[in-house]
């Protein structure tokens, strides 16, 4: 039934939208922007949601901020440089005022990190990224941030917390969402929010950096992606984002419209578990009987990502909306490895490995993921589990709501372990910073010393733990790369995991402005230029 | 009368406990609210520190009373995504489907009812094939199919309305609605019509069979003999008792507009309750599920209770039960 009327839409719209002339229009001043989704609020430290993040941008400054590829370039500080092992000095921007008229200076730093570490009923807070630093303000544009142990991504971290004035230290977050606290140094200047309906923003015509190019933007959410698309055509908004994939060449080919595409940092992969504690019902023998994971054996792991044909999967089911992934970063991201990158597709080297590892007639597998959190990913689970069976994995997928599936994956098992054997999910780096997935995904997995919380298979190699403790102890950033990239390397060829794809994001617009896009799916509106 | 309501009242309170325990237990076998909410990149404490703050890491029973405890003082729990109250942030929505829902009932009443009646009263005319034809269309369109095809019709090929949002809004004797504006209106009409289809389908089938049933009984027959005006026959006997029927389901169908607006809200972002509940449920933001569910049945009862009322007064034949007078 869904998927019945999901087609006969597609042809339609696509009938439709490919029949019609452009609409030419842009209001000289207005900017409209369709989002998919909106923020929680416009408190910019109650919830670690990276929509409210990128939303928080446009009205706030952090004292370093990323560009579209999440490089660190200077926003409130001019300029950070390690003195000593444990310390780093901010050397802030001068001559910044908020839009209340108050001055920058580095009392509201210290103001904002007291508050945003311990914002009330925060559903995900930003003490992840504030906890452990001590503040200590040297004169009023110069700030020093000091850790227990060296730590090389205080500049990262402090990226992700955008400055308020100190006068607002103690406003509630009711403050913000009715516009009375929510004053930053950002490029624009909040004017309303009405949830469900339009977030407003003005040009803030005293801004530090280059100034945006509207006197006013208007952000409406449109779930619906081909509504979105309509809002598009029909001049309701100027800009929207994520296309849906199915109006895509439509769009592609219709004047008056610019569509914009780049390979985010968005990857799909697959976990194989790989130990025998516990065994688990979900793959058993030919005879229905459980057996010990055969993915302890790296040949069944690496026969299982060579039967997985990653371009077929990007032409047929992500309307070549993804980019096949050996890696966790996509080329020119931080972390990135030249020397890695996608399996190829080999079903008959694939089925070699498996006879060579002992499982010459295969097994039964089921494979688990969600439905509908990541894009079409109910469709590619299936897909990967027919090239499986293809090379003797005979299997069978389960897919659940989101909300289901993560507690399953997480601790669904027994003593709160991980519960399935081989699973589906994504992963995007939020902080730019390149140790983050090593550390979430690869490292043992060690609870109190925030190691390997997303390592949900067992895999585990004191070398490459070394290489990542190591790169993390080092204030040298440069020197750290090097050794995330060697443990990205080491890890990726035992297939740690199978990454599978990045996903495409897409933006579209009217031919009247232009947007500049990097790794990162969210939108950043101060990045919509006029033409 | 008064009997009769408040032996209603009485009974709608404990369907209304039954329910809440129901819903509540039923929502807590669903997954983890935390994995929804905690940003995977934040410190593993983090998760702790969320499942404490919201009560999480208590047994279901105790979340229970806590929530039955601040139910009695009207508090039905704050949502987890928006840290407000969930009844607070239903109220922020509610105005906006009323109107939709409001609009879309008017709409099916205005031209549902003169074509049911036209039809039952020319079973065999040839407008009436068509009338009925449309009305099988009507009930059989899926809503968001025809949605998106409205939106390709009157906003990207004609023009003439706007793609989604609610528009400006007017305030009227102190009410705050987008009816009392042009823009508001032409941002209603296409979501109020699509929201309206189904109920003009039912309307008007409804009244077409109450027409043909009531024209042949023996007082329309005798109204006739007797040499009475068509007009006055359709007004006087026949209308009210075809409307007796019709104001039970219409009554009942208000509250399913306002309850399932569902798909309407989210195809055309209307910023109602549906969109609100609908994220609700995909994030589990279970306050805001559990307090809309109650909203719906205390809806529902409240509806029912009025179409009784109403259906005595149209009807004065009708007792209400536990009515002594």
């Amino acid at each position: 039934m869904m998927i019945s009327n999901f087609k006969r839409r597609v042809l339609i719209t696509g009938l439709v939208f490919g029949i019609l002339s452009p609409a030419a229009h842009l209001s000289a001043d207005t900017l409209k922007v369709g989002l998919a989704a909106e923020p929680t609020s416009v408190d910019p430290h109650y919830h670690n949601l990276t929509i409210n993040n990128s939303m928080a941008t446009q009205v706030f400054d952090a004292l370093v901020l990323q560009d579209v590829n999440q490089k660190l370039i200077p926003g409130l500080a001019v300029s950070w440089t390690p003195v000593g092992e444990t310390t780093w000095e901010f050397k802030l921007r001068p001559g910044v005022t908020f839009h209340n008229g108050a001055a920058f200076t580095a009392e509201d730093v210290v103001a904002t990190m007291d508050r945003a570490a311990d914002v009330p009923n925060s559903p995900s807070s930003f003490g992840t990224f504030i906890k452990g630093k001590t503040f200590e303000i040297v004169d009023d544009l110069t700030l020093r941030v000091s850790t227990e142990k060296p730590n090389p991504f205080v500049p990262n971290d402090l990226s992700r917390v955008a400055i308020i004035d100190s006068a607002f230290a103690e406003a509630t977050t009711e403050d913000f969402n009715t516009g009375k606290a929510a004053f930053g140094t950002g490029p624009f200047k909040f004017v309303s929010w009405l949830p469900g309906d339009a977030l407003t923003l003005a040009q803030n015509d005293g801004y530090w950096g280059q100034a945006v190019d509207w006197e006013s933007v208007v952000i409406k959410p449109i779930k619906d992606g081909t509504t979105r698309t309509a809002a598009l055509i029909s001049g309701d908004v100027d800009f929207i984002e994520r296309v849906a994939p199915s109006d895509l060449p439509n769009l592609e080919k219709r004047d008056g419209v610019s569509v914009y595409k780049s390979v985010s940092n968005r990857l799909l992969y697959m976990t194989l578990h790989m130990t025998d504690d516990p065994v688990k019902p979900y793959v058993t023998d030919r005879n229905d009987n459980p057996i010990p994971s055969p993915f302890q054996d790296i040949r069944v792991r690496q026969a299982v990502s060579m039967a997985i044909n990653r371009e077929a999967i990007s032409d047929r089911v992500m309307d070549g909306l993804s980019a096949p992934a050996g890696q966790f970063s996509p080329e020119g991201y931080i972390g990135y490895s030249p020397n890695l990158s996608a399996d190829e597709y080999n079903p008959e080297r694939a089925k070699a490995l498996m006879a060579e590892a002992g499982f010459k007639d295969g097994f039964k597998l089921t494979v688990h993921g969600p439905a509908g959190r990541y894009s079409n990913d109910a469709r590619i689970l299936e897909a990967i589990a027919q090239m499986l069976s293809r090379v003797g994995i005979d299997t069978t997928v389960e897919t659940m709501p989101a909300s289901v599936f993560f507690k399953r994956f997480s601790r669904g098992g027994p003593n709160k372990t991980p519960e399935f054997t081989v699973a589906m999910s994504g992963y995007a780096n939020g902080s730019g910073e390149p140790s983050h997935p090593l550390r979430i995904f690869i490292h043992t997995k060690q609870k109190d010393r925030g190691y390997g919380p997303g390592n949900r298979n067992g895999y585990s190699n004191a070398e490459v733990d070394k290489l990542i403790e190591d790169g993390r102890a080092m204030m040298d950033i440069a020197k750290g790369e090097a050794a995330f990239i060697k443990a990205t390397e080491m890890s990726m060829r035992e297939y740690a995991l199978v990454p599978i794809h990045h996903e495409l994001a897409t933006w579209a617009s009217s031919d009247a402005v232009t947007y500049e896009h990097g790794a990162l799916d969210s939108t950043f509106i101060h990045n919509i230029r006029a033409k | 009368m008064f009997a009769f309501i408040l032996r209603r009242s009485i009974q709608s309170v404990v369907v209304l406990f039954v329910m809440s325990l129901l819903v509540f237990c039923m929502i807590n076998l669903v997954g983890d609210p935390v994995d929804m909410l905690v940003n995977p990149e934040s410190l593993p404490d983090e998760i702790e520190r969320v499942r404490r703050d919201f009560g999480l890491d208590q047994p279901v029973y105790i979340q229970y009373w806590q929530f039955l405890k601040g139910a009695l003082s009207g508090d039905l729990g704050k949502s987890y995504v928006f840290g407000r109250p969930a009844l607070a942030l239903m109220a922020e929505r509610f105005p906006a489907t009323l109107e939709l829902a409001f609009c879309a009932l008017i709409i099916a009443v205005i031209i549902g009812l003169p074509l049911g009646i036209y039809a039952g009263l020319r079973p065999d005319g040839f407008a009436t094939r068509i009338i009925m034809g449309m009305s099988v269309l009507g009930i059989s369109i899926p809503t968001f199919w025809l949605g998106l095809m409205m939106i390709i019709l009157f906003s990207v090929i004609l023009g003439w309305l706007p793609v989604s949002g609610r528009g400006e809004i007017g305030v009227f004797l102190g009410v705050e609605s987008s009816i009392f504006t042009m823009d508001g209106l032409k941002h209603l009409i296409m979501p109020a019509t699509n929201l309206a289809l189904f109920k003009i389908a039912m309307v008007m089938r409804l009244a077409r069979a109450g027409t043909s049933e009531v024209m042949a009984q023996d007082f329309i027959r005798f109204a006739r003999a007797k040499g009475l005006p068509r007009k006055r026959i359709i007004k006087s006997h026949l209308l009210p008792n075809i409307l007796i029927p019709i104001v039970t389901v219409i009554g009942i169908e208000f509250g399913t507009l306002i309850a399932f607006a569902t798909v309407t809200e989210s195809i055309f972002s209307w910023p109602g309750l549906g969109k609100l509940v609908i994220d609700a449920i995909i994030n589990l933001d279970r306050p805001v599920v559990v307090a809309y569910l109650l909203f719906v049945v205390a809806l529902f009862l409240a509806l029912n209770l009025i179409v009784d009322i109403i259906y005595a007064a149209l009807d004065p034949r009708v007792r209400l039960q536990g009515d002594d007078t």
